[in-house]
């Protein structure tokens, strides 16, 4: 089998928690990644989703090193990225760029969309023509030359989410994580983008995180798609899997969730009761129990492994860890 | 943009005027007049009633004030009581030395300031932000004329490092150029005379400069941090920019816009004249000036002194607006 793009394993962010001070100082740590593994393949696309504070996104910077793991390996074309000093760090990250959410924040309102599309390039020297790149690629996600010696703040939403994802492509990334791209953009604009960051991995042979909490884009986008919950992911699976097929109560909650477009359409939701557990003090055993309806006895006191239910699918759930394989 | 600096001129004109009202009630509400400063106390009362009459004294003060506006819009402010000298030539005198101190506390300040700021946001909560941050509170709340005696008292007094006043020692003169004494020495070519300068100057240029500093840096600090919470930081990280780079080319100078008005705003009060610094340095500058001449009832001084103040302290912080549209693109003025 070919050698996956990237492999991330046992990938692990805690964030101190400090209470007091002196020698009333508690330190206590809020796990909002913990123990996340999975592999990716070049031209793929794997949807991360669960709910707001579940992980997603500090997961997909710790993978490019905008936060420092705590442990883990994060293994990019062959090489552990995590073990590489902050230099050698800063010459992969041509190979692996970042679409944040917010296309308000994201762009330094000080910087011509020039500017702010030749800065890659101009950082890591590249010998071709910075100008001919610039408009190149200013063309390549539906904007104009026109465009370039106006500042971010002259434009919509779209447009300047346009503008991110050129700044991202402009050194011929090989991985793009999308932090929820369209998370902050109107429906119709929505589409829009999608289409061009499909079109996009089509030509370039893109691989993509696609981070996001609408799961009918990352039905969309999506071959895979991993749901997080409390830090860690509970199911993982092709894409039809987990839609069609889903096994763990939690993925099915969300995707009850899912509104039909159609009127009188009879659907059962599936409510789930209370509040995500603080990730400071995650439930014991699995740390979905406590909103779980289908919960035994074990759930309380084991956290569950993944189990391969299908091939290709996990899920982390003793309802399918045959009991007496993994007794107490 | 030509429309909003002639539309913020214009502004100028209700400002001053009340400016002008103000000061004017202010200094004929304190007791004692400039009668009494010219002849002592012991004057005989027929003496004092014609000196009073000779100045205008005795005419209601609504009168006082309009003949002042009217002068005023002559473009004359008037002559001093005490020394018969034109207001506006006196403070030509005097105002180069308030220049010359304001720019060496305001370099200090701004260069330090800064460095401090930005050093302490990006090691938030590091000894060096919270020693820095103490510093910077003591720095606001210390009385500036403590603060320079005790610079006096150890760096002239116990150190002997350094003068204790005036802007140059008696044995040098230098011919008066532009009245600022480092550039004055510099082109006489006087390299000695320059170093004497210099070393007049750094006394009361750091106590003037002490709580500008300190509020530099503390807005520096939490300017810094807002902004370096931004996504577009992470986005510049993700681009590949070393870390010196991302500070100084994209969070600084984003930070800086509060970081401006307040040096402007600091800048335009210490150009008004440090009355502190300059009576306990000697400092032959404007603050010195109007202290006397208020110590001496001279009210055209006072009067003419402060207008002139008022306008330039306008005018700065019209051109610190003005510096915002070239440093952030977004804000444009109509």
């Amino acid at each position: 089998m070919m050698q996956p793009l990237l492999e991330v394993r046992n990938l692990k962010k805690y964030f101190p928690v400090v209470k007091g001070f002196g020698p009333f100082k508690e330190i206590r740590w809020l796990k909002a990644v913990d123990d996340v593994s999975f592999t990716l393949h070049k031209g793929e696309t794997l949807g991360l989703v669960g709910e707001s504070g579940c992980g997603k996104s500090t997961t997909g910077r710790a993978i490019l090193r905008l936060i420092e793991p705590t442990s883990g390996e994060v293994i990019f074309q062959g090489e552990n990225i995590i073990a590489l000093s902050q230099k050698e760090m800063r010459k992969k990250r041509r190979e692996m760029q970042i679409i944040f959410q917010d296309p308000f924040a994201s762009l330094d309102p000080r910087m011509t969309v020039k500017e702010i599309i030749a800065e890659p390039l101009r950082v890591f020297k590249t010998r071709e023509n910075i100008k001919k790149r610039v408009e190149e690629l200013i063309e390549k996600v539906g904007l104009s030359r026109s465009h370039l010696d106006r500042y971010p703040h002259e434009f919509s939403g779209g447009q300047r989410q346009r503008i991110g994802i050129a700044r991202a492509l402009a050194l011929n990334p090989k991985l793009i994580v999308c932090d929820e791209p369209v998370s902050a953009l109107d429906v119709s604009v929505q589409a829009q983008v999608i289409n061009l960051l499909e079109d996009l991995q089509k030509e370039y042979g893109l691989t993509y995180i696609f981070i996001a909490h609408d799961l009918s884009v990352v039905k969309h986008i999506s071959q895979r798609v991993a749901v997080m919950y409390l830090g860690k992911i509970v199911e993982l699976g092709p894409v039809e899997q987990i839609f069609n097929n889903a096994k763990h109560p939690y993925t099915k909650a969300l995707l009850s969730a899912i509104p039909v477009p159609e009127p009188g359409a009879k659907k059962e939701k599936i409510i789930l009761e209370g509040d995500v557990p603080s990730p400071i003090n995650p439930p014991a055993g699995c740390s979905f129990h406590p909103r779980c309806s289908g919960k035994k006895p074990i759930c309380i006191e084991v956290m569950p492994d993944l189990v391969e239910v299908e091939k290709g699918h996990v899920v982390r759930c003793h309802l399918y860890s045959g009991e007496v394989k993994r007794g107490i | 943009m030509v429309n909003y600096i002639v539309r913020r001129l214009l502004q100028l004109i209700p400002v001053l005027f009340g400016i002008t009202f103000l000061t004017f009630m202010l200094i004929h509400f304190i007791p004692g007049d400039p009668v009494t400063v010219i002849l002592g106390e012991h004057a005989s009362p027929e003496r004092a009633a014609e000196l009073r009459e000779q100045l205008g004294l005795n005419d209601p003060l609504y009168k006082q004030y309009l003949k002042f506006l009217n002068n005023l819009l002559h473009g004359d402010l008037g002559r001093s009581i005490i020394t018969h000298e034109k207001v506006l030539k006196e403070l030509a005198t005097f105002f180069p030395a308030t220049v010359e101190l304001t720019l060496a506390a305001m370099f200090i300040a701004t260069v330090v300031g800064i460095a401090a700021g930005v050093v302490a946001a990006v090691k938030q909560y590091s000894w060096f932000d919270n020693l820095s941050m103490l510093g910077a509170l003591t720095g606001v709340s210390m009385p500036i004329f403590w603060l320079g005696l005790m610079l006096i008292y150890l760096f002239a007094q116990v150190l002997g490092w350094l003068p204790p006043s005036a802007r140059l020692s008696i044995e040098y003169s230098v011919p008066t150029v532009t009245n600022l004494y480092l550039i004055d020495t510099l082109l006489a070519g006087n390299w000695a005379a320059f170093k004497d300068a210099l070393a007049h100057l750094i006394l009361p240029a750091l106590a003037l400069g002490t709580i500008p500093m300190s509020i530099i840096a503390r807005m520096t600090r939490s300017s810094m941090l807002e902004v370096l919470r931004q996504d577009y930081i992470r986005t510049a990280r993700a681009k590949g920019l070393g870390e010196a780079m991302v500070i100084l080319k994209h969070a600084l100078k984003n930070a800086f816009l509060p970081v401006l008005t307040v040096i402007g705003l600091q800048f335009g009060y210490l150009l008004g004249g440090a009355v502190m610094t300059e009576t306990v340095f000697s400092w032959p500058g404007v603050g010195r000036y109007i202290y006397q001449a208020i110590m001496a009832r001279d009210f055209p001084v006072v009067q003419g002194s402060i207008t002139i103040i008022a306008l330039i302290f306008v005018l700065i912080n019209l051109i610190v607006d003005i510096l915002y549209t070239v440093i952030d693109p977004r804000i444009r003025y109509q």
